[in-house]
């Protein structure tokens, strides 16, 4: 049984104890090495489990077990880089670590002292090899606050949380009034980081003068918006911070109960989190009395079960309540009548895990970091066509020529950027002429899309925006509730719009009737989900009306991906005649005579799946 | 339709599972999904009695999130990311092929009852895009031509423990 934390003495003595621990850990006073693996979503599906199990067998079979330990972290961040192993305390980073590199590693480092230099990173443009985590440009221009923790600590022990900081923006907590913690978070300035842009304080403030006995704090990690996946990796890196953000949130609005929603989607979260709330309780740092402050706080999970809207707060709370996830008309807001129509704050997981950072540091100093209107950090998701992949935490006001050249490394290919879209399907695309913009809340408004979740996906020519603002649409008519017309018929109409399009038959009056029925959704819906449904649409039209127009026009799709726009041809003059791509076609449309006739397609029988290109080495075929 | 003694008992038993939360029916929903893989109608008769809510409140919740199942899942249940980061690396190429190969849409079931085709909206695993999971397992930057070499291998499966 784990001892129970009676009082901030008591904890102190143990978070110095776990401390120690910790750096001994990290810089190898304990005679040891210590090797981490990251357990993150991305990494585990590519073995890193299987590659901690063996480090673990060979540690035993080896017998280094009082030389060297292994366990796993949360997630880097640069997951396509992935499965990660880390060496302490000389910090060696590999990557790209397979099963079969642990012998290697065992051998050459952990024996024998070297460094496996083919498990290094490389950087894409100096083609020099790194050695340390810290020393690659994907993570030199970060500054991890809400990531704190991920990708170093072990998210399943406690202990290894509280030797990194946990509970000690609590302790500063309670040891202020409500009112005072509440002044600190204002002070930080720091607003929600799940899209819309509220500032968290005065959230906390609307919750706090409402008289009731009782209230809640909900945290949001339904994080919906395809392409982000912070929310995920903060809770499988570091759930601890989420959970201590939430106690601070309802000490300061006075809540003795907090729910998590999360999606279904992410088990292993779920799971992380069920074991810092057991742990937690065991220790007596959830429950009654914590810290013998007199605060009571109990977490719960629930889990969300696959809809979008879900993540529009006053959706959230129907789902938590059983109900079909609708939302709710506001007013009454959520801070006043909100889970079981009692007062509840409803924060994302990013905004919870930054909190203890600012409790722990005060709000004005947390407030040094950032654009005037727009404090402290950012985590985004880079996805897409950049070479680097992964979730970055930035400072407020980075460019994103920074985020995308300096950090993600270019496009991929060395192929020419064409747009990054931000803010996911309620977000809009961000063009070449906006890449020295430093982003924030306000400059990506102006620019015509949003912060949204963090959500950051490049594209490159052979993107075809048309076709994106589509994918979009299909995505937000499967995802509207169908609680208000406008968005349920709407989005079918501008779906079906665009497709006509896409098709080859769209007109220029249709371009005209986008915008208008656009418009008409935006005004005519209940929650942001339907507020924000055409956004793809009227972003894509004012940005790329050029491109819309080569559709509607010359019935051309220039990037080649409306398929219905192109045919596939083979250059006679660069065929080989090898005869590959009629070999790969599923349909028997490609027809010649090796070594003697150039190949043909047959342009009835194509269904443009586009297998021969990919396997014709001499770029004989193209669109056209 | 009747319902099993045994799972007209362990259905009662999840409901009592929950019986001091304040809105237990999501709850009850997701471990009666996960047990048997579908919730159909008789099932939601029981929830209805056992929790005291009227039977069309529960069709209303079951149909409306993606998650609950009126019909039986296949064995192995293929999940195809289509969020925007997979979108742009191909993954409705990928999807596409599942499809071509097993003749079923998305959100159906092979006769034989060993597949289901699904297509996510993202499983938070943009790094590693495109991505499918099959009964959870992730399978990162799946290319169109690996498909058909995943659901043999899966056949294989079926015919080494048939």
């Amino acid at each position: 049984m784990a001892e129970v934390i009676k009082t901030v003495e008591e904890l102190k003595v143990k978070t110095a104890k776990c401390e120690d621990c910790l750096k001994a850990k990290f810089n190898g006073t304990d005679g040891k090495r210590h090797i981490v693996v990251c357990g993150g979503t991305g990494c585990l599906s590519s073995n890193s489990h299987e590659i901690l199990e063996e480090l673990n067998r060979q540690i035993k079979e080896r017998g280094l077990e009082d030389k060297v330990t292994a366990n796993v972290v949360g997630c880097f961040g640069f997951c396509s880089q992935g499965p990660f192993v880390k060496i302490f305390p000389e910090e060696t980073l590999y990557r790209g670590v397979k099963v079969s590199d642990v012998d290697k590693i065992f051998e050459k480092d952990i024996l024998g002292g070297e460094v496996v230099e083919e498990l290094l990173y490389v950087d894409p443009q100096t083609h020099e090899k790194v050695k340390r985590q810290d020393d690659i440009n994907f993570y030199k221009k970060q500054l991890r606050i809400a990531l704190h923790g991920c990708g170093t600590i072990n998210p399943e022990v406690v202990d290894e949380a509280l030797g990194y900081d946990a509970f000690k923006g609590l302790v500063r907590a309670l040891s202020m009034s409500q009112q005072e913690v509440i002044n600190d978070v204002l002070d930080s300035g720091i607003r929600g980081r799940g899209g819309g842009g509220f500032p968290t304080g005065k959230k906390w403030q609307f919750a706090l003068d409402q008289k009731n006995d009782t209230k809640y704090v909900v945290c949001n990690g339904d994080e919906g918006d395809p392409g982000a996946f912070m929310d995920r990796s903060i809770l499988e890196g570091n759930p601890v911070s989420v959970i201590e953000g939430m106690m601070i949130a309802g000490y300061a609005i006075g809540a003795e109960n907090g729910y998590f929603y999360v999606r279904a989607e992410y088990p292993i979260a779920v799971n992380r989190l069920r074991i810092a709330i057991k742990e937690l309780e065991e220790i007596g740092l959830l429950g009654d009395n914590i810290l013998g402050s007199g605060f009571n706080f109990r977490v719960h999970i629930r889990l969300g079960a696959g809809a979008f809207v879900c993540g529009e707060e006053t959706a959230l709370l129907n789902s938590i309540e059983g109900k079909r996830g609708m939302p709710r008309p506001r007013p009454p807001f959520p801070a006043v009548k909100g889970l079981w129509q009692k007062p509840t704050i409803i924060n994302n997981v990013e905004t919870l895990a930054s909190v203890p950072y600012i409790l722990r540091i005060t709000g004005k100093e947390y407030a040094k970091v950032g654009t005037e209107r727009s404090k402290g950090t950012k985590v985004f998701a880079l996805g897409g066509k950049v070479n680097n992949v992964g979730l970055v935490e930035v400072p407020m006001g980075t460019t994103l020529r920074e985020l995308i050249y300096d950090i993600g490394g270019g496009i991929q290919h060395d192929k020419k950027f064409l747009a990054i879209q931000t803010g996911g399907p309620s977000g809009g695309c961000l063009t070449a002429k906006d890449l020295d913009t430093p982003i924030d809340y306000d400059n990506l408004i102006a620019a015509g899309s949003m912060m949204g979740s963090g959500g950051a996906i490049v594209m490159d020519e052979d993107n075809c925006m048309v076709d994106v603002a589509k994918f979009y649409l299909e995505f937000i008519c499967d995802e509207s509730c169908g609680k208000c017309s406008p968005c349920r018929i709407g989005t079918k109409r501008l779906l079906e719009l665009l497709t006509k399009i896409t098709d080859g038959k769209g007109t220029v009056e249709d371009l005209e009737h986008l915008r208008e029925l656009s418009e008409s959704i935006k005004a005519g819906s209940l929650c942001g989900l339907g507020q924000t449904a055409a956004n793809p649409v009227l972003s894509t039209l004012n940005k790329f009306y050029d491109v819309y127009l080569e559709h509607v026009n010359e019935k051309k799709c220039s990037a080649g991906v409306c398929k219905k726009l192109f045919d596939f041809h083979i250059d006679p003059n660069k065929c080989k005649k090898c005869s590959l791509c009629s070999r790969v076609c599923p349909v028997s449309a490609i027809s010649g005579v090796v070594g003697k006739e150039p190949f043909v397609i047959d342009t009835k029988k194509c269904i443009k799946c586009g297998t021969c290109i990919s396997s014709c080495r001499f770029g004989a075929i193209y669109k056209e | 339709m009747h319902l099993r003694k045994d799972a007209l008992e362990k259905i009662i038993s999840i409901c009592a599972r929950y019986k001091d939360e304040p809105s237990p029916l999501m709850l009850v929903l997701s471990d009666v999904q996960k047990e048997y893989g579908y919730i159909p109608l008789e099932v939601q008769e029981v929830i209805a009695k056992e929790l005291n809510l009227p039977v069309s409140d529960i069709y209303g919740v079951v149909t409306f999130y993606s998650f609950f199942s009126l019909t039986p899942k296949g064995k192995y249940v293929i999940g195809c990311c289509i969020g925007t980061a997979c979108y742009v690396k191909g993954g409705q190429l990928v999807l596409d092929k599942f499809s071509d190969l097993l003749k079923i849409k998305p959100g159906q079931t092979t006769e034989d009852g060993l597949f289901t085709l699904d297509a996510l909206r993202c499983i938070g695993a943009c790094g590693i895009a495109p991505a499918i999971t099959i009964n959870g397992k992730v399978y990162p930057k799946v290319e169109v031509k690996q498909v058909e070499g995943i659901i043999n291998e899966y056949r294989a499966l079926e015919q080494k423990g048939a």
